[in-house]
């Protein structure tokens, strides 16, 4: 039995992962009444026409208000500038919602975009969000985090208090995934009056004292925080909704709080696992890297240990061990009972440090963003894609099979090819 | 401010890193906050690049804003020196870092280490005024005048150096290794080709070559008229793209070298007889194609070399040509007078796709985005420019230059017209396809309401044109400002038409 404890370390910053605005790329498609407004410069805008390949190809519903020189030397009225394409969003697209996504660029010429939103608000009569998803201060995931915790603001006030208890969950999922797991807490006798958000803005929840709340990613701190103290909710704490050990830990967590006896969820969870045998025989044994970008780290981990790999590291860039305090107690659990050496966890990681330590240790299996995949592969180091799990359906017991599907993709190519003798494919670099 | 929803080139630093990281051991250190480091996503993707990407961010962060990132970016230069030994390090600011106006030549000179340390450059680019081409062709120029010192004496035997192939460059590699081949049949030696694959120690070597080339005058224009400047050196800026334009430019070559070999000799043999295109454009295949309307938009050096191409050399009526080099607009305009009916020039894809919509071209040659405005309007693209995909980095063999560059084009542009036989008999036999109205139109106007009469009468058209008469009744229907599409209002529309 395995005593030790988690580790925490803290790198240099210096790694690679997405720009928080490319949260637009989901949420404008789950918000389907919205308009994302992404107020930065050419740099902005090229990665997310890069970054969504051919999604901006469909009339998407989100655009760059590119600044330019005379912006940046305020010889344009920033006001004006924003009135004007607001009003003309408004014009052709009609839609319920304008979220403003400021950039790094707009904080540090300081617009007063939260100044601003208001104003232009009752000019055009449709509601302006603001919310900052920037480089300067956050990383990829996070920024739907930014979002959603503007959005809590405008959730309309809880009114009257109803004999059942209130509970709204928050995350955004796709809609069928969303279905799923509000079944699966109707099947405990748990009624979820609202999601965070809805497929509609129109269809926010109701917020308010009394109200519990519950997260479904890792990477919401932000929101949880505002939904605590400014809409004064509950919050239930509990490890999220990913791998069947995390959704039966997940719905425990809430039947406990609404003292609920829950039914059915050992042998749901044992059902699961043994449908999963078969992924689960190809990486038993296996290590694993997290090199981290998406702060959905801790629970993957935790899930691929309790499927018998052993992680040697876990990068992430930001860790709220606070909102994450249950996932990380599973974490520690789950390790132990496995009875294998905890993993430490880097926040802020540096790139070319993991890259040294995954040079010297060999992990089966690296989960690593697109930018060193490549690279790694031509060394002999097999890699998943770490962008594939924000996108791909992960949440659930349903969806445990995807994250397997995802996670034994390259060891199954590696199979195929293994005995073909080029799995080295760079010049030997002494 | 400017609503932007699509964009063809690129912010500036993508042009400093294409030049910095196509170098040999060359690294680059962004001044960029988290997320700016995409270029590293797409050189591994796009190119496929089994290297890491000598590119590292010194991140911008709340931290950096409040005490300024000089230490920051002075340790991230030292460190870089010592893991990975780089000739050269171009410090890289961002449109995000160039609003800070800190004094990054000043974090140089005292980064600047002991003489086995890399060289420092800054990279000296407006990012609110210059696009990714240019910024590119600035820093090109940049490198060479920090290295380029002397004038060495010249090669025994005529020689070249070729500028302007690039990482990320659209078929780059195939067109380098194509020049490559006519250069030898030539007997003109390589100097050397810069920046792809050149280590910045070798660059004051370039002087020895007689003459520089620059294929593509996007970029490498800069740094030939430096070297002719200051070295004397003459440069050739034709591409050769087709046969016409490549027999100039062999003929340039060879009298700016006063090459020894026949080349009007070789020219007509690998015209008429081993490149196939010449022969094509005689063949009954290309006379199907004569007089139709073709729509070519791209970056100046391929949308001139591929208009010149259809008019002079198929006899393809190019409706309209245009480029997204708003810079090089005038170039492009003299260039291209005289192939097409208008000149556009414009970097809004939505000038681009109404003119596309307007014009319904039987083909269009463009970017992957006037691909997807053909595949929204059933109208063939063939991919002629970057912006790109990962589809346009292909495996095989496929130049856009020379002779077996002409054998590409002529297949590219036969397989995107409707291929020709096979039109001709549609036409005659009334198509083969009656099944499904397809809705594709390049309107958000969706409320138009179709009735049944009118949906089976337009089934019974012809596939191949069912979608264009869909649109203009439509397009009638709007100007009567109607929304129900009645036998009627179809039949008005097909006689406002034919008026």
């Amino acid at each position: 039995m395995c005593t030790e404890t988690l580790k925490f370390e803290c790198e240099t910053g210096n790694y690679h992962t997405f720009c928080p605005i490319s949260c637009v790329a989901w949420l404008y498609q789950k918000i389907s009444d919205s308009f994302f407004l992404v107020i930065g410069t050419k740099t902005c805008g090229y990665f997310l026409q890069n970054a969504l390949g051919v999604m901006i190809f469909a009339e998407p519903r989100y655009a760059m208000a590119e600044l330019e020189e005379g912006d940046i030397s305020a010889q344009l009225h920033d006001f004006d500038e924003l009135k004007r394409l607001c009003f003309q969003i408004h014009q052709d697209r009609n839609p319920s919602v304008i979220v403003w996504i400021g950039t790094c660029t707009t904080e540090i010429i300081k617009m007063d975009l939260e100044g601003m939103a208001p104003k232009i608000e009752q000019m055009i009569g449709c509601p302006i969000i603001v919310a900052r998803a920037n480089g300067l201060d956050y990383a990829f995931t996070q920024g739907e985090d930014t979002v959603l915790a503007a959005i809590a603001h405008r959730c309309p006030e809880k009114k009257q208090i109803t004999a059942q208890q209130d509970l709204v969950l928050f995350g955004s999922l796709p809609n069928i995934v969303a279905e799923q797991l509000t079944t699966e807490l109707a099947n405990q006798g748990i009624h979820v009056s609202g999601w965070l958000p809805e497929a509609r803005y129109e269809e926010l929840p109701e917020l308010g004292p009394g109200v519990y709340v519950c997260g479904v990613h890792p990477f919401l701190s932000r929101t949880a925080t505002t939904l605590m103290r400014r809409r004064k909710c509950q919050l239930i704490g509990a490890p999220f909704p990913i791998g069947p050990d995390g959704t039966r830990a997940w719905i425990e967590k809430i039947c406990h709080v609404f003292q609920i006896q829950p039914q059915n969820l050992e042998q749901r969870e044992n059902y699961i696992w043994q449908s999963l045998q078969p992924y689960i025989s190809l990486i038993q044994g296996r290590s694993v890297f997290f090199m981290g970008d998406n702060l959905l780290e801790i629970c993957l981990a935790r899930f691929l240990v309790r499927c018998g790999m052993i992680v040697y590291e876990i990068g992430i860039p930001y860790m709220d061990k606070r909102f994450q305090a249950s996932e990380l107690k599973l974490l520690e659990k789950t390790c132990q009972q496995m009875n294998v050496p905890m993993p430490r966890i880097v926040e802020k990681p540096d790139n070319y440090n993991q890259v040294q330590r995954i040079r010297a240790l060999q992990p089966d299996l690296v989960i690593t963003g697109l930018a060193h995949s490549n690279p790694l592969e031509a060394r002999g180091i097999t890699t998943k894609w770490s962008v594939e799990f924000t996108f791909a359906q992960i949440h659930g017991f349903t969806n445990a099979r995807d994250i397997l599907e995802l996670v034994t993709r390259p060891l199954r190519r590696n199979n195929h090819l293994k005995d073909l003798g080029w799995s080295q494919l760079v010049a030997s670099q002494t | 401010m400017k609503l932007a929803y699509w964009m063809y080139a690129g912010p500036a630093h993508i042009g400093t890193l294409r030049v910095a990281s196509s170098f040999k051991n060359v690294h680059a250190i962004m001044h960029a906050p988290l997320g700016d480091d995409y270029f590293n996503v797409m050189r591994s993707m796009l190119e496929r690049e089994r290297d890491f990407t000598p590119v590292t961010a010194s991140i911008v962060d709340r931290y950096v804003l409040a005490r300024g990132s000089q230490e920051k970016v002075v340790e991230n230069i030292t460190r870089k020196n010592q893991e990975q030994k780089p000739d050269l390090i171009v410090l890289t600011p961002t449109c995000t870092s160039s609003i800070l106006q800190e004094d990054l030549q000043n974090f140089i000179s005292r980064a600047q280490g002991g003489p086995e340390d890399a060289d420092i450059l800054l990279a000296d680019v407006n990012h609110y005024r210059v696009n990714e081409f240019q910024a590119a062709d600035r820093t090109l120029e940049q490198i060479l005048r920090f290295y380029v010192k002397s004038n060495l004496p010249k090669t025994e035997k005529p020689s070249a150096n070729i500028i302007g192939i690039f990482t990320l460059g659209f078929h780059h590699q195939h067109d380098c290794r194509e020049i490559f081949r006519l250069l030898k049949d030539l007997n003109i030696q390589i100097n050397l080709i810069i920046p792809e694959g050149c280590a910045v120690t070798d660059l004051n070597k370039l002087t020895q070559a007689w003459i520089n080339i620059v294929p593509y005058r996007e970029i490498g224009l800069m740094a030939a008229k430096f070297l002719e400047k200051e070295f004397q050196m003459p440069y050739i800026s034709t591409t050769p793209m087709g046969l016409v334009d490549t027999a100039s430019w062999i003929t340039k070559i060879c009298q700016k070298t006063n090459c020894q070999s026949n080349y009007k000799k070789y020219i007509d043999h690998q015209t008429r007889f081993v490149s196939q295109a010449a022969w094509f454009s005689r063949s009954i295949d290309c006379q199907n194609l004569t007089g139709k309307k073709a729509l070519v938009f791209g970056d100046a050096t391929h949308a001139a070399g591929i208009t010149k191409i259809l008019v002079r050399e198929m006899g393809i009526n190019v409706s309209c040509a245009g480029t997204y080099c708003q810079h090089d607009g005038d170039w492009f305009r003299e260039q291209v007078q005289g192939f097409c009916d208008q000149v556009l020039i414009t970097d809004d894809h939505t000038r681009v796709g109404n003119m596309i919509a307007e014009i319904e071209p039987a083909a269009i040659f463009g970017t992957q985005m006037e691909r997807h405005v053909g595949k929204r309007l059933d109208i063939p693209c063939g991919v002629i420019s970057a912006p790109i995909h990962i589809q346009n980095f292909p495996l095989s063999y496929r130049p856009f230059l020379g002779y077996e560059g002409a054998n590409q084009i002529a297949d590219l542009v036969y397989n995107s017209f409707t291929l020709g036989m096979e039109d001709h008999l549609l036409e005659i036999f009334g198509g083969h396809d009656v099944k499904t109205v397809i809705t594709k139109n390049l309107s958000t106007d969706q409320n138009l309401i179709w009735d049944p009469s009118a949906i089976d009468e337009l089934q019974k058209i012809p596939g191949f044109v069912r979608n264009r008469i869909k649109r203009n009744t439509e397009k009638f229907a709007r100007s009567q400002k109607t929304d129900l599409i009645t036998l009627e209002v179809m039949y008005a529309a097909k006689e406002a038409l034919a008026n």
